[in-house]
């Protein structure tokens, strides 16, 4: 994971955390569920620092009551409209993602 | 060409069709001509595109400057899946009028909704009407 190999002090902010950790995660199939409760499942593409996620091979998990979405393949997500994103738990190392996280919010306090 | 491999950037969406969905909930299809950093996009040749039911319509706009913080999603459209939709174009009368129709329907309910929790000394806050950056 790469996230074994970029060490704990390199990482400055709470932010660089989850992006390196979504980088990890790239290839990966996830859904995305939005704050205008609007729920997308796809493959992750790219994402950047600010959090904005592409999406590969997208496919409206919930029941289709969001027919303008029928003609798109590939899409580009805001993240500042992400709620969630959803991940099969064997993508995930949680314990050290914890760990990290743990860290960087001490390191984050100093 | 990828400037900086691994990113998630609009840069290669530039000159394609794309459909913008607005944090107000309006679909908008243009063709992406301009991005910056805060995902503020210049549209092309646009259109608004009003969903109800099974039937759209389409306002033609022209072009469109899109603040960053007002956008949800951008998808490109495959023109192939384009041309395969079930869904009916009706004029931008009807479909205008469907719309109201389905507003009014919407806001009774959730005017119902309110009033219930009202009474029981409750309310909901939007959460979607919140931008944190």
């Amino acid at each position: 994971m790469i996230l074994l190999s970029l060490s704990y002090s390199k990482q400055y902010h709470l932010r660089e955390l989850f992006y390196s950790f979504f980088k990890s995660l790239v290839g990966k199939d996830v859904v995305v569920e939005l704050k205008n409760d609007l729920s997308i499942c796809g493959t992750l593409h790219s994402v950047d620092q600010y959090l904005n996620i592409k999406l590969t091979d997208i496919s409206v998990t919930d029941p289709e009551k969001y027919p303008h979405m029928l003609s798109v393949k590939n899409c580009f997500i805001r993240g500042s409209v992400v709620r969630y994103v959803q991940l099969p738990a064997d993508e995930v190392d949680t314990q050290l993602l914890q760990d990290a996280a743990r860290k960087e919010a001490m390191q984050q306090k100093q | 060409m990828n400037y900086m491999p691994g990113t998630a950037s609009l840069i290669e969406d530039i000159d394609k069709k794309h459909l913008v969905l607005l944090r107000d909930g309006r679909t908008l299809i243009g063709f992406l001509r301009s991005i910056d950093q805060f995902a503020n996009l210049v549209l092309h040749q646009t259109v608004e595109r009003i969903h109800v039911g099974k039937k759209y319509g389409d306002i033609p706009r022209g072009i469109f400057i899109v603040r960053g913080e007002n956008v949800v999603l951008l998808g490109e459209i495959d023109l192939e899946k384009e041309s395969e939709t079930v869904l009916q174009q009706v004029s931008i009368e009807e479909i205008l009028e469907e719309q109201r129709s389905q507003q009014q329907a919407k806001q009774e309910a959730e005017k119902a909704k309110t009033q219930a929790l009202k009474d029981r000394g409750l309310s909901i806050p939007r959460v979607d009407m919140l931008d944190e950056y």
